[in-house]
């Protein structure tokens, strides 16, 4: 089993009466670029914020990396990255400061963190914008930055929420490019989005509705079962029999 | 340890980037003890005094008698010696002392002229002069009663001596308030809006799934803050030392010490208002709006706690800053040390470990 990166069992949370997510069970192998959709209020960052130990499971079990989330939080922290739905580096702080602050904190040596920014930096093509504050810099180039430093530490998961979300189409392609890269290094992608394009970037993609998995296949399969043209229709197919309104 | 150094390195980053920020830091110190340089003068009612007779005889048992019925003061013991007063001054059990010499009567009985020496705790000045006012008076008055229709005067000298602070200065009053104020305000509403920055901006969640300990996002959070507020306070003290001319009579490392402890509980509280507060404005509102008031209010630089209602009291009692106050002027003015301040000391440590020690704990139910 040490292929698979992500495995879930009837993973449930529950705030009062009202079920978040209900009973989720999916797997995610190794390396694999897997998308989680859903319409807004679906589970979708309630899911992701349990798999990443930002919040207690009310019942089921999951491990990450092959910890467990209840017992081995302190390890899955050591392995995961995490790139959140804002923004999430320093605005106040320019891109060397951030990569040496993100680095510090999992970890890495002065000389790690030297070596890596370097190559992040040069990879990025930020060479002039080093020593700029990162609130100056275009989105797209930020939302770049915060992924190259969210997976800095060489985790075995990302967990990325709604990554691209305002971006334009070219930078939301660029941004892709580095998620394949990172991919073929065997990292493992877990991405939430909205954008049905990127639906079809994934290598297997899980569709929620009203806290609740219910489609997982590739992309072709999706579209073969639900016998639709684009991921567009099958996400319309689904979701629309959604009771939660979005909120 | 090191990934420690590296976030307080970020905070100073964030604190030295953000112009308001430092502008609050350091300019609402300077504004305020220039602003604070205009003292307000109250009634008085109900302070302790002493009363030290050599005398006791017919005339000063009147006076007595008069001070007793009027309701400015209470008598709060009769004193046999100096050393005494000095004593009960110096534990703050008494406002003001009135010593009678021991020839009064027949002094003014025979050379028509006698004295009476009030002494009066004038680290509050305000409180210092109007006591000794109502003294004057009431000497006065039975000055009057005796002369009454008889042709050579009777005169009662009051002597005067203001203790610790001869001269009436108002800093002496306010810059021990203004100390607690700034203190309190940059402390709580610093680190609650940085903790509240952090959430609203998204940068916390990255932070809690980090491996780094959430507890030492918090202390690596106030760690700047304790720093730049013992700036602050040196910033402080200077002015009113050398612009102001307060007197500074005690320990500094004293001083300092009990300045820390405040400066921990202002953090702790500025952390409980980061827990429950999800925006930078709603943090900086209730930092201002709760540390402002209750500070202004019951610390007893602005308006004498002695005559508030006694529910008021009471409430008093759990403001940190009126705590304080009695430290530093005890420390600044009277130069007393640890022993004549240590259970001020205590009740400040008392409240800072139950408020260190609630907010650590919702800080993790917030986790869960």
């Amino acid at each position: 089993m040490a292929d698979i990166a992500i495995s879930t069992n009837k993973l449930t949370k529950r705030f009062g009466d009202f079920v978040a997510t209900n009973e989720i069970t999916f797997d995610v192998q190794q390396g694999e670029i897997f998308g989680f959709l859903g319409a807004n209020g679906a589970g979708k960052t309630t899911a992701m914020r349990m798999l990443c130990g930002l919040s207690v499971p009310s019942s089921g079990e999951a491990t990450i990396a092959g910890y467990d989330i209840y017992k081995q939080t302190e390890e899955i922290k050591k392995h995961i990255g995490y790139m959140s739905q804002k923004f999430s580096l320093y605005e106040d702080l320019n891109v060397i400061e951030n990569i040496r602050f993100f680095g510090g904190i999992y970890g890495l040596s002065g000389k790690e963190i030297k070596e890596k920014s370097n190559t992040l930096i040069n990879q990025l093509g930020l060479q002039h914008e080093a020593k700029k504050l990162v609130g100056s810099l275009p989105l797209g180039w930020k939302q770049k930055l915060a992924f190259s430093v969210a997976i800095l530490h060489e985790p075995k998961i990302v967990f990325l929420d709604e990554p691209t979300g305002g971006v334009d189409p070219v930078t939301r392609r660029q941004f892709w490019d580095l998620i394949y890269a990172a991919a073929d290094r065997g990292i493992t992608i877990f991405v939430t989005t909205h954008y049905m394009d990127e639906a079809e970037y994934c290598n297997r993609i899980s569709m929620m509705v009203d806290g609740v998995i219910k489609a997982l296949d590739t992309p072709r399969n999706l579209k073969k079962q639900f016998s639709a043209a684009s991921m567009d229709e099958v996400f319309f197919e689904l979701a629309r029999g959604a009771q939660r309104k979005a909120d | 340890m090191k990934q420690f150094l590296i976030f307080v390195r970020k905070e100073f980053y964030h604190v030295f980037r953000d112009p308001k920020t430092l502008l609050m830091l350091f300019g609402m110190p300077v504004t305020l003890i220039l602003l604070f340089g205009f003292a307000l003068t109250n009634e008085i009612k109900n302070s302790k005094i002493a009363v030290c007779d050599y005398a006791n005889d017919e005339a000063t048992q009147r006076i007595v008698e008069k001070l007793r019925a009027n309701n400015s003061f209470e008598i709060q013991e009769v004193l046999m010696s100096h050393l005494q007063i000095e004593e009960a001054f110096k534990r703050g059990k008494i406002k003001l002392a009135i010593v009678f010499p021991t020839d009064f009567n027949s002094d003014l009985q025979h050379v028509n002229e006698a004295q009476v020496q009030v002494i009066a705790d004038a680290s509050d000045p305000n409180t210092a002069t109007t006591l000794t006012n109502y003294v004057r008076n009431i000497v006065m008055s039975y000055q009057n009663e005796i002369t009454d229709g008889k042709t050579i005067p009777y005169q009662i000298k009051t002597e005067t001596r203001m203790l610790y602070n001869p001269e009436l200065k108002g800093a002496t009053n306010f810059v021990p308030g203004v100390m607690a104020l700034v203190l309190l305000l940059v402390c709580v509403l610093m680190t609650s809006v940085s903790i509240v920055r952090e959430k609203e901006t998204g940068t916390m969640e990255v932070l809690l799934v980090s491996p780094f300990n959430p507890f030492l996002v918090i202390i690596s959070k106030a760690v700047p803050y304790f720093f730049l507020s013992l700036v602050n306070l040196t910033v402080i003290l200077v002015l009113s030392v050398f612009l102001l001319d307060m007197p500074f009579n005690g320990n500094i490392f004293l001083l300092y010490g009990e300045s820390s402890i405040l400066i921990i509980t202002a953090l702790s509280l500025g952390l409980l208002i980061s827990n429950s507060t999800q925006s930078q404005q709603a943090a900086m509102l209730i930092s201002l709006l709760g540390m402002l008031f209750p500070t202004l209010m019951f610390t007893g630089f602005l308006f004498p706690l002695e005559n508030m209602p006694l529910p008021l009291q009471v409430i008093a009692n759990i403001v940190p800053s009126k705590w304080y106050y009695i430290i530093v002027k005890s420390i600044m003015i009277k130069g007393l040390g640890f022993s004549a301040i240590w259970k001020e000391t205590l009740i400040l440590v008392s409240m800072t470990v139950v408020l260190l020690f609630v907010s650590f704990k919702k800080f993790k139910i917030r986790l869960a």
